[in-house]
């Protein structure tokens, strides 16, 4: 198969936009078709300090390449969990950054460590929990979500980015319509706009199959932790994502449709977002706004009695 | 030829596509992404006995 910008050999398919491209043409297009998403959903401004969340894995580290192709000054930020998972799960994560911050010298990155910052690796303060206990992933994304806004804001990001790619968002879409969870429908964005102390955060892959990502990393020799989490065996997401790709297989293009006809839906006012009217407060311990009285969900989880 | 997933591998007779590969071992074409000697490959590229190849995963649980 040739490529359909050029005579050299074809080495990436996207049948859902009928196109054949070489690894040269494959790496212009998806730079500049992230470049469009940038525009389409105006998720960032050429003079803004961004910060993007790191992983260590496909979608981060490629997502970082692409903004800085872009013209973007972008900072990381890595959460080191302490997770461990027999292999090192966290360092080896780390190593990867590391690696890939070497071949940009213009980058800083603020590495939070949980443990040395409060005290408890993510598995640790799991144990103690009792909704921690099976699975840590909702304390992992309370955390996260924590302490990605208070770097932003302490540093004075003016956005914060993480590497959401189409399969995330098409599975969390899918999950939340199969529950009716209407009020998580009418907040899910490429963007969710700023609020007096919390960081605009937005998502610049929303529209990239995750196909296409890995694709991005191998051609250009990202080398990203290929390993899991082992929190993910078994996750819903997981389960969510093997059958929209059953019907993406069947029928190509199913699950950029699902989703950007979603917010075609929501732009016409379907949804409507009750939180954007819920008045928020400042956490009593750390600033940080929250609906909760008193503390915030995240200064309460060092504060609770371990039992 | 030999085909390699994660912690399984094939061993297959003959020439073949990868599109006929993928359907022998029972993996979805769109789950994953195949790379012989560190190169992508599309569905129609036709494969040889002595061909290695791997398959790389491509979703993550997120
Ligand atoms: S799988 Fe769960 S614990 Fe692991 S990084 Fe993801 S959310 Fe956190
Ligand atoms: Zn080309
Ligand atoms: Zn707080």
């Amino acid at each position: 198969m040739k490529c359909n910008k050029c005579a050299q050999r074809a080495v990436f398919t996207m049948r859902h936009y009928k196109l054949s491209l070489c690894e040269t043409h494959y790496m212009e297009w998806f730079v500049s078709h992230t470049g469009q998403t940038i525009q389409k959903y105006h998720l960032l401004r050429p003079d803004e300090r961004v910060l993007i969340a790191v992983s260590g894995g496909k979608d981060s580290l490629s997502l970082w390449d692409v903004l800085i192709r872009l013209g973007y000054a972008v900072d990381g930020l890595y959460i080191d969990l302490g997770i461990d998972g027999g292999f090192g799960y966290s360092a080896l994560s780390h190593q990867k950054i590391d690696a890939f911050m070497a071949g940009h010298p213009e980058t800083r990155l603020h590495v939070v460590d949980l443990a040395a910052e409060y005290g408890a690796t993510l598995p640790q303060i799991a144990g103690r929990k009792r909704r921690g206990r099976e699975k840590p992933c909702a304390l992992c994304g309370l955390i996260k979500r924590h302490e990605m806004n208070r770097i932003a804001q302490a540093f004075g990001y003016d956005v914060l980015v993480t590497g959401h790619n189409l399969d995330d968002e098409a599975a969390v879409l899918f999950s939340n319509v199969l529950h009716w969870h209407t009020g998580y429908i009418a907040r899910q964005a490429p963007v969710l706009e700023e609020r007096t102390g919390l960081a605009r955060k937005v998502k610049p892959l929303c529209r990239a199959y995750e196909r296409e990502v890995a694709a991005y990393a191998l051609i250009r020799g990202i080398d990203y932790i290929y390993e899991e989490c082992p929190y993910v065996e078994g996750s819903r997401t997981l389960m969510y994502k093997g059958m929209l790709d059953q019907l993406e297989e069947e029928a190509a293009g199913t699950k950029l449709q699902f989703y950007v006809t979603f917010l075609h839906a929501k732009k016409d006012g379907f949804f409507r977002d009750e939180e954007a009217l819920v008045e928020l407060h400042p956490c009593d311990t750390c600033g940080q706004p929250t609906i909760a009285p008193g503390s915030c969900a995240f200064c309460r989880i060092w504060k609770e009695p371990e039992r | 030829m030999r085909v390699v997933f994660r912690d399984k591998s094939w061993e297959l007779e003959g020439k073949m596509t990868v599109k006929k590969m993928l359907e022998q071992v029972g993996v979805i074409p769109v789950t994953v992404l195949v790379v012989r000697n560190g190169k992508l490959l599309t569905e129609d590229v036709l494969l040889e006995p002595d061909d290695e190849v791997k398959l790389h995963a491509v979703i993550s649980g997120g």
